[in-house]
């Protein structure tokens, strides 16, 4: 893999990633990490739809008219939601259950409108599938650092399996009831953004 | 982005095509999913039954198998209480309470339905003796944010609770999803649903139930709303406009 390649994919993890530094697609990340399954889910959806996304509007970036570009772009991202929508719903019942209302979601989510516009729209649609695996790498990184946090405090759980033995299954936790509500997410996307700029400090924004 | 490919049929054409082929692939998806979708559900609903009924452990895997051996749906006319024909497994209890004709309007509502279906499909639970074991009956009342879908299983005397089971809800994670909790299901068996008098008693009690006390289960702790919600959907399901037709025509003559 060529370097600039790997910087297209793995780029968008720390370097540039899309909830850290650009700051897209918070919305969902609130509502999905209660759970290190649910944000491992949305994870892979939002990769897939990204990725595709990019694929295919790269394909015919140079055949869609300016003027009706965004409605384009729409309608091939609306597309591909409701197919992985349907797919998690012919094959995993139980989460769609939970996840669906946030696959639906992941239309209005802004780093799949942003990553189509602000790179598949130039560049080449090899790159552009990279760019958009990249991004759901760098948007599922962040979830699943947040669903972690979540739900080991408050839950006492990771993926499901007891780490912490809750107060009300006769355990000594008792967990935290700020971090089982969405909004929480904001202090610890807060706290992972500070973190990430104290170790890379290129990213301060300068006043 | 030259500007020649900027005409107004040019764009028109490019438009309908990208339609056509996004609109092709996401109804290929849709039919082509259709079948695996229905089974999952299916399942779903089986399995919630099967755990309602205390069978899901002795199913193990073979929910689908265990279903068809055990169980058996009836159509029942919630106003008289008498079993009816109907086709169980095309029954919807969601379009049926949205459908004016299909549904009445509560005079106590204290479910939070605004409009109950006028049918619903019972489940009879056979033990291996072919006895009737456990009767399931869904119930759907309003939790804090939306309505609380779940199955109560009944023993044959329709009076002692085996389990209350919740199926789909959108209640607060470790506040009121807790009635997912199997500590807190496991409260139900054994507790009664009427007092003396025949009316509904059973409720949640905030800050525990007492010990003995049998129509009191513990209420959740930070889930004041969605408590009461669960008991106000018992109570009504159970009470004279829900079930309560239905109890006393199977007290006074078993099923015929």
């Amino acid at each position: 893999m060529s370097s600039d390649n790997k910087k297209v994919l793995f780029g968008p993890v720390v370097d540039n990633n899309p909830i850290a530094l650009q700051v897209l697609g918070v919305c969902s990340a609130l509502a999905v990490t209660s759970s290190m399954a649910n944000a491992l889910v949305m994870t892979i959806a939002v990769i897939l739809v990204t990725a595709f996304s990019n694929l295919f509007i790269s394909a015919i970036r140079n055949q869609i008219p300016s003027s009706v570009r965004i409605i384009v772009q729409m309608a091939i991202i609306a597309s591909l939601v409701i197919v992985v929508d349907q797919v998690l719903k012919a094959f995993s019942y139980q989460l769609s259950k939970e996840l669906s209302v946030f696959i639906g979601l992941i239309i209005t989510n802004c780093i799949v409108m942003g990553r189509a516009e602000a790179f598949a729209m130039k560049e080449k649609p090899g790159i552009s599938f990279l760019d958009g695996i990249g991004n759901g790498l760098g948007y599922g990184a962040v979830l699943m650092v947040v669903a972690f946090f979540r739900e080991l405090f408050g839950f006492g759980t990771v993926f499901g399996i007891e780490v912490f033995k809750l107060v009300q299954n006769d355990g000594w936790y008792q967990g935290n009831g700020l971090l089982v509500l969405p909004f929480s997410s904001f202090f610890v996307i807060g706290l992972i953004i500070w973190a990430i700029r104290q170790w890379k400090p290129e990213q301060v924004e300068e006043d | 982005m030259s500007s020649n490919k900027e005409t107004v049929g040019k764009t028109l054409g490019f438009v309908f095509v990208v339609c056509l082929v996004c609109a092709a692939l996401v109804s290929v998806s849709a039919i082509g999913l259709k079948p695996l979708q229905q089974a999952n559900k299916l399942l779903d609903k089986q399995t919630k039954i099967l755990e309602a009924s205390g069978l899901l452990e002795k199913a193990g895997s073979d929910i689908v198998g265990t279903y068809t051996k055990f169980v058996e749906a009836k159509m029942i006319d919630l106003k008289t209480g008498a079993i009816i024909k109907g086709d169980t497994d095309s029954f919807d209890e969601r379009s049926d309470s949205r459908d004016a004709s299909k549904s009445t309007k509560p005079e106590n509502d204290m479910a939070g339905l605004s409009r109950r279906a006028d049918r619903a499909v019972i489940y009879l639970v056979k033990n291996d003796q072919d006895q009737l074991d456990t009767i399931v009956l869904p119930i759907v009342g309003s939790g804090l944010w939306d309505l609380m879908y779940g199955f109560v299983g009944l023993a044959p005397d329709l009076n002692t609770v085996r389990s209350v089971v919740y199926s789909d809800l959108k209640e607060t994670p470790g506040l009121g999803a807790e009635v997912l909790n199997p500590k807190w299901k496991a409260l139900w068996p054994g507790k009664k649903i009427y007092n003396d008098q025949g009316e509904p008693a059973i409720q949640l009690v905030k800050g525990g139930a007492k010990q003995g006390d049998v129509h009191g289960v513990d209420a959740l702790s930070g889930a004041t709303l969605t408590s009461n919600g669960v008991t106000s959907t018992l109570r009504f399901w159970l009470g004279s406009e829900g079930y309560g037709p239905f109890v006393a025509n199977f007290k006074n003559g078993g099923l015929d």
